[in-house]
């Protein structure tokens, strides 16, 4: 008979926000609670009232890494439910901005929030000792990243400039070529980045399951395009709350997300260049090729690698987005557009997964319903199942060692657990 | 803050801060940056310890210094609320309680009150320098107009009779908002002598606003400072 290990990290350490997580392992067996005790925001609740020009900028404060997402998805909602046209300039500088807020995020996550792990550090901070140019390389990159999303927001973090219909202030075509030589320079950081973390040790483990991204026929899709998967699930924004369910379980306030007649699945870098490696640059598939990373891949400690590519398609592919910018002066105010009644849909992809804000509103533009899925809430039940079929693996270990190789399976995933403790009103 | 990091880390000790490292530890603090605003007892408990422990006590942004957004719920009545999750009391009672949001001023003593919704880096390393070298940090405690007249922007409320809450915000953003063509919605809270009755009768006279819509302006980063008292409803 063998022995009962019980594994418990009360606060999970380098991970946005505040989780806990519980685990008991017998044999093949291993119980897992991944447990979000980070008190919920109720954002859909306080929304409702307010005006659909402003519901951007308050769901931009659900998170602080990634608020353009948010941003981005509540303004698409906000533009479906009042029938909004925006320019093509509109929809190439939001691609931009949002592929910045990637890159900050991203390298946060690849090298503060998961390399220490693998080079066996308890921080960043021990690091910046023995491997600085490591870390420089690091700060210089979240340093594009943020300068990025500056340069077209107005702000590092909650942009300022975006609004329903467009921007109000399009930066100047110098500003853009100096930002552009910046990018083309940063090719070298991207493609070194991409090498330093496929050089880590990972775990070889693989479970299969349903990977769900956004997807778009030639192009790399962040902002727009169809909901699928791995398994066959194709579906436009409307469709989400038939085909996701959402449900909550008694000891976390992150509610479970799992496929209508399928289970739980996973979002993310790892998902997104699954189903979408076509899509990326040809320098990234190259290097992707040089490294030995091919789609399809399903060991979940491998998003880094998969997130380190996409900090290279990003850097990449926003040169080209730069190089075709037909910059001239739109400037949109944020009360330009009369309010309609009606309900909107939006689907993004956060750095760390799809990203669905719904909304209906009066004909005053006031919202009546609220209805927002983080990515957080889509990954937690498929944490929980990639936790279970991991443990057992590792269960000869001692309980030190399991809890930091299950909590680097938790950081492979990026979680954002502020994001994650709100979900939709239930009428 | 990348440009500083490196050389903020031969100046100071980062102790505890989970987020970032796996090795933390229990104190005592010569400063503690407190985010986030209280809502439940457990984080009460911890509020009081860290004070305890910390010889400055931060309240690093706006829901630590005024509730922020998240603070709005304050006036969403709880039946509302609780239609978030489908068997609100079962996690309610399994977990803990949820109570109103309140900044951390109403329980502690707050030594700074680092503002913004982000703290511009500027000001982050005003305080960080200001603590090292034991200085009070100069923070600005005027309106934001002045930061925006500085950059020689047009005032949208005079000159376009837009709903900006500049004159009764805080400076220390840099005024970036009226400087790409935005009204100013106040997320660096209330200036030291905000006049509000002034102004929200401005935004209804001469912008048209009504009376619920100023309501909302001022319900949003900080409805729950004594200074907007009246207008936040």
């Amino acid at each position: 008979m063998s022995l009962e290990k019980i594994v418990k990290v009360d606060y999970v350490p380098r991970v946005e926000g505040q989780g806990e997580l519980k685990i008991k392992v017998r044999g093949d067996m291993a119980e897992v609670e991944f447990v979000i005790y980070e008190p919920p925001r109720f954002f859909e609740a306080f929304l409702i009232g307010r005006k659909f020009n402003e519901i951007h900028e308050l769901t931009s404060r659900i998170c602080g890494i990634c608020p353009v997402s948010h941003q981005l998805a509540a303004l698409k909602a906000v533009e479906n439910a009042m029938k909004v046209e925006v320019s093509d300039l509109t929809l190439s500088l939001r691609k931009l901005l949002h592929m910045g807020s990637h890159i900050q995020s991203h390298v946060l996550n690849l090298y503060l929030l998961a390399a220490p792990d693998y080079l066996g550090y308890e921080s960043i901070i021990p690091m910046a000792k023995d491997r600085l140019e490591v870390v420089k390389r690091a700060l210089r990159l979240k340093k594009l990243g943020n300068d990025l999303v500056e340069l077209i927001g107005g702000r590092a973090i909650h942009p300022v400039s975006t609004v329903v219909g467009g921007f109000t202030e399009i930066p100047s075509k110098r500003a853009f070529d100096s930002m552009k030589s910046r990018l083309m320079e940063a090719r070298e950081d991207a493609v070194e980045t991409v090498r330093f973390v496929s050089k880590f040790n990972y775990p070889n483990f693989e479970r299969r399951c349903e990977h769900v991204a956004l997807t778009k026929d030639g192009e790399y899709a962040i902002n727009d395009g169809r909901l699928r998967s791995t398994e066959g699930l194709d579906i436009r924004e409307e469709e989400y709350r038939a085909r996701i369910k959402e449900e909550q379980v008694d000891y976390s306030w992150a509610k479970h997300s799992t496929v209508v007649g399928r289970g739980s699945y996973l979002v993310g870098p790892l998902a997104r260049v699954n189903l979408n490696f076509k899509s990326m640059t040809d320098l990234t598939k190259s290097v992707a090729d040089e490294v030995g990373f091919k789609p399809l891949c399903y060991n979940p400690f491998k998003n880094l690698v998969a997130r380190a590519l996409e900090v290279l398609n990003l850097v990449d592919t926003s040169v080209e987005v730069i190089s075709n910018l037909n910059l001239r002066n739109e400037r949109v105010t944020e009360r330009e557009f009369k309010p309609k009644e009606g309900e909107g849909y939006a689907i993004v992809e956060a750095p760390r997964g799809v990203l669905y804000h719904a909304y209906g509103f009066d004909g005053e533009g006031r919202v009546k319903w609220a209805d927002i899925a983080p990515p957080t809430c889509q990954n937690a039940r498929n944490i929980e199942e990639d936790l279970k079929a991991f443990v057992p693996k590792i269960a000869k270990m001692n309980t030190g060692d399991i809890a930091l190789r299950s909590e680097m399976l938790v950081r492979a995933y990026d979680p954002c657990i502020s994001c994650s403790v709100h979900a939709q009103l239930t009428s | 803050m990348e440009e500083e990091f490196l050389d903020l880390l031969k100046n100071v000790e980062i102790s505890y801060f989970v987020m970032a490292k796996r090795e933390n530890h229990e104190g005592p603090y010569d400063a503690a940056f407190i985010e986030g605003s209280v809502s439940t007892p457990r984080e009460l408990n911890e509020l009081r310890e860290l004070r305890i422990r910390s010889k400055t006590l931060v309240a690093f942004g706006d829901c630590a210094c005024s509730g922020c957004v998240p603070s709005i719920l304050n006036w969403i009545p709880p039946a509302v609320s609780a239609r978030v999750y489908e068997n609100f009391s079962l996690i309610h009672s399994k977990k803990e309680s949820f109570q109103r949001v309140t900044p951390l001023r109403d329980f502690v003593e707050v030594d700074v009150e680092l503002r913004g919704c982000p703290p511009r880096r500027e000001l982050i390393l005003e305080v960080l320098k200001s603590l090292l070298i034991g200085r009070k940090p100069g923070l600005k405690k005027y309106s934001v107009c002045m930061e925006c007249k500085m950059k020689e922007n047009v005032g949208l409320l005079t000159s376009e009779k837009r709903p900006g809450m500049g004159p009764v915000t805080q400076a220390g953003c840099g005024a970036i908002c009226p400087t790409v063509g935005r009204v100013c919605e106040g997320c660096y809270g209330p200036m030291s002598d905000a006049n509000a009755p002034s102004l929200a009768r401005e935004f209804m006279e001469l912008c048209g606003l009504s009376k619920d819509d100023v309501v909302q302006k001022f319900r949003k980063y900080a409805g729950l400072d004594s200074k907007f008292e009246g207008e936040a409803g």
